[in-house]
């Protein structure tokens, strides 16, 4: 079973399985909905490729989401100006946002450690004001950029009139809304998973694990470490873009605010959560990100009234009051205390968590094929 | 001139501040011969191996290895020249297993500086992991091929460190003390394995503190004494120089 999971076509199998089937096992956690599913498809790409940076180099970007709004501006134009096929709209927000990582790698990979850090963080929001100011023409400002009927959309224009209201985006005809928008999303995630896997694997990514683990004796043995590390960047952007033009596929309109600092904190926030340097970790870590984001701050008062309905009535008023500061506005406050719990008890993340309950589980002579079987998410631990 | 010098050191200077570290230093080193330097506590001897492998530049003067001038040469340029080193505090890649950190230096040596084939399978490189093992088997660490590098001891580490620059096959090993922290059967272990490696004629430049070792392994020796080469010579002729006496072997001990 644990050698199985090692092998390729088995590992992209059970993971075919696990995404695609996604709509029934998360029925019982009420997250089924597709708006939900897109998100957890979307920001597992975006932390997966954020790991091959991170969790590789051990380069800490703090400016990732720079790529992530590239990503989704380009799509957004790519529907405005050509077609409302999403095959284009992907392959410019991944091209625009592979050229910004190129070039804000090639200055910032100058440097390591927290100076990388800031300079990632200072262009992101140079990014992010320069999109609010002197950029609005391309950007459209505070509003947004947004399909309008004005768009000229010349490709799609060839084979038809314009339809009265705005078009929708399409996969050669298949709408991008509701179920068929998750799909589609979960097949890129497969193929990135596909593409992360590899790369993880790889002699490469060896090279990479190597930068992280020693840079200067990287110098020593003969290897020259920017272009690798440069590389790892393009890739961990090329990676955003592609989740932000998902973004927009999903819902076409980009905005500024997805640039901002925060946005890049919380890609940081979902890959530690998850496990830095593991396979999925950091796809596990967005989607709890995503969950709480969604289904804890839709709790409100009367939801936890009733949940506490059994209590006498001074009690359960006690327990509402308490309950009621980590649930709707409050989910910032439950996602902080299990980020401390976290980073405190289990270093390595869920994976961690994963990996000492399967051993746990385990116990003396089973153990060994078990903790096997957890290595096979993580080859980089 | 000899003319197989494989490292010719040629005149360099390196002042540190105020303090002149090395001056004047003149070495050759022929190919197949290791060379043992040896001397006092801040004679020189690391700065000397940091001017060889492009970790600091001489004020003055020139490194000249394999007949190429190394005047504006990265450290992994002079590498993939045919340089390796190990150094005084092992220098390995404490977050990975035993095979992998052997396994990245033979990449280098057969890649190149910089290859990019992300989605190689790393399970087909049979021929680069064969090698691994085999060095690792040399040094007596197969049995730890899968642990973590960082949990060694130092003297293993030492020994790893060996393993990594081995599997290399410079045409030029410089050691920095590489049985320090080792026991007796470690260090003899690691001369002998020393010893066969000179039958493969890879040249070596040896810092070493321990008599033993020096006079066991070494061709020549030279010897560096604030800054300055005092002594160089055949084992036997370094013994007798009454001016080695004074500095370093009479002197100090």
């Amino acid at each position: 079973m644990t050698k199985l999971l090692d092998r390729e076509p088995v590992a992209l199998l059970v993971f075919s399985a696990v995404i695609l089937l996604m709509p029934l096992w998360l029925t019982p956690l009420g997250a089924n909905y597709p708006d939900l599913l897109q998100k957890f498809a979307i920001y597992g790409i975006f932390a997966m490729g954020f790991n091959i940076l991170f969790g590789l180099t051990g380069y800490l970007s703090f400016g990732h989401a720079a790529f992530l709004g590239v990503g989704s501006y380009a799509a957004v134009w790519s529907f405005k100006l050509f077609t409302m096929n999403v095959i284009p709209a992907i392959a410019f927000g991944v091209l625009f946002s592979g050229i910004f990582a190129f070039l804000i790698g090639y200055v910032s990979l100058r440097r390591s450690g927290i100076y990388f850090s800031i300079l990632t963080l200072a262009f992101a929001q140079m990014c992010y004001n320069l999109a609010y100011s002197v950029l609005t023409p391309i950007t459209n400002g505070e509003t947004g950029l947004q399909l309008t009927l004005q768009d000229p959309r010349i490709i799609d224009r060839m084979f038809a009139p314009a339809g009265a209201g705005l078009p929708s985006t399409n996969f050669f005809g298949i709408l991008m809304s509701g179920y068929s928008g998750f799909y589609f999303c979960a097949v890129v995630l497969i193929i990135c998973f596909f593409i992360s896997r590899r790369i993880f694997k790889s002699p490469f990514g060896l090279t990479l694990l190597g930068i992280k683990s020693n840079q200067n004796r990287m110098g020593y043995t003969g290897y020259n470490t920017r272009p690798y590390t440069q590389t790892a960047f393009v890739i961990s952007g090329m990676f955003a873009g592609l989740a932000g033009s998902l973004l927009a596929v999903t819902d076409p309109l980009a905005g500024a605010e997805r640039m901002q600092w925060t946005a890049s904190g919380e890609v940081v926030l979902m890959t530690i959560l998850g496990g830095v340097g593991t396979l999925i970790g950091p796809m596990l870590g967005a989607w709890l990100i995503k969950y709480f984001e969604n289904i804890f701050s839709a709790f409100n008062e009367a939801t936890l009234e009733q949940t506490f309905s059994f209590l006498p009535e001074p009690l359960a008023h006690a327990a509402v009051a308490i309950s009621g500061l980590f649930v709707g506005e409050g989910w910032h406050l439950t996602l902080g205390v299990l980020f401390m719990l976290i980073v405190i008890f289990l270093p390595g993340g869920i994976m961690e968590g994963w990996r000492r309950l399967a051993r746990w589980i385990g116990g003396g002579g089973g153990g060994k094929a078990k903790s096997e079987s957890a290595a096979v998410a993580q080859p980089a631990e | 001139m000899v003319a197989n010098a494989v490292l010719h050191v040629a005149d360099v200077h390196k002042n540190f501040g105020g303090l002149r570290a090395l001056s004047d230093v003149d070495l050759r080193v022929d190919e197949g011969e290791i060379h043992a330097i040896i001397g006092p506590n801040g004679a020189g001897k690391s700065t000397l191996l940091n001017v060889c492998v492009g970790r600091i530049k001489p004020d003055k003067g020139h490194v000249v290895f394999d007949g190429e001038v190394l005047d504006s040469h990265t450290p992994y340029e002079i590498n993939q020249l045919g340089v390796s080193r190990v150094f005084q505090t092992p220098e390995i890649f404490p977050d990975l297993s035993l095979l992998d950190n052997v396994m990245i230096p033979a990449f280098a040596s057969r890649d190149g500086a910089f290859r990019l084939r992300p989605f190689r399978k790393l399970r087909l490189e049979g021929d680069i992991r064969a090698e691994a093992e085999k060095n690792l088997e040399d040094v007596g660490l197969a049995a730890f091929k899968d642990t973590e590098a960082g949990s060694l001891s130092r003297g293993d580490k030492r020994r790893l460190e060996l393993a990594m620059c081995l599997i290399q096959k410079p045409k030029l090993l410089l050691l920095d003390e590489p049985t320090a922290g080792m026991s007796r059967h470690d260090t003899n272990r690691t001369v002998d394995l020393l010893k066969t490696i000179k039958q493969r004629g890879m040249t070596k430049v040896i810092i070493e503190h321990d008599m033993h070792v020096v006079f066991s392994l070494a061709d020549r020796i030279s010897v560096l004494a604030q800054g300055r080469i005092i002594a160089s010579g055949k084992p036997e002729e370094i013994k007798g120089n009454p001016v080695v006496q004074e500095a370093y072997l009479g002197g100090a001990h």
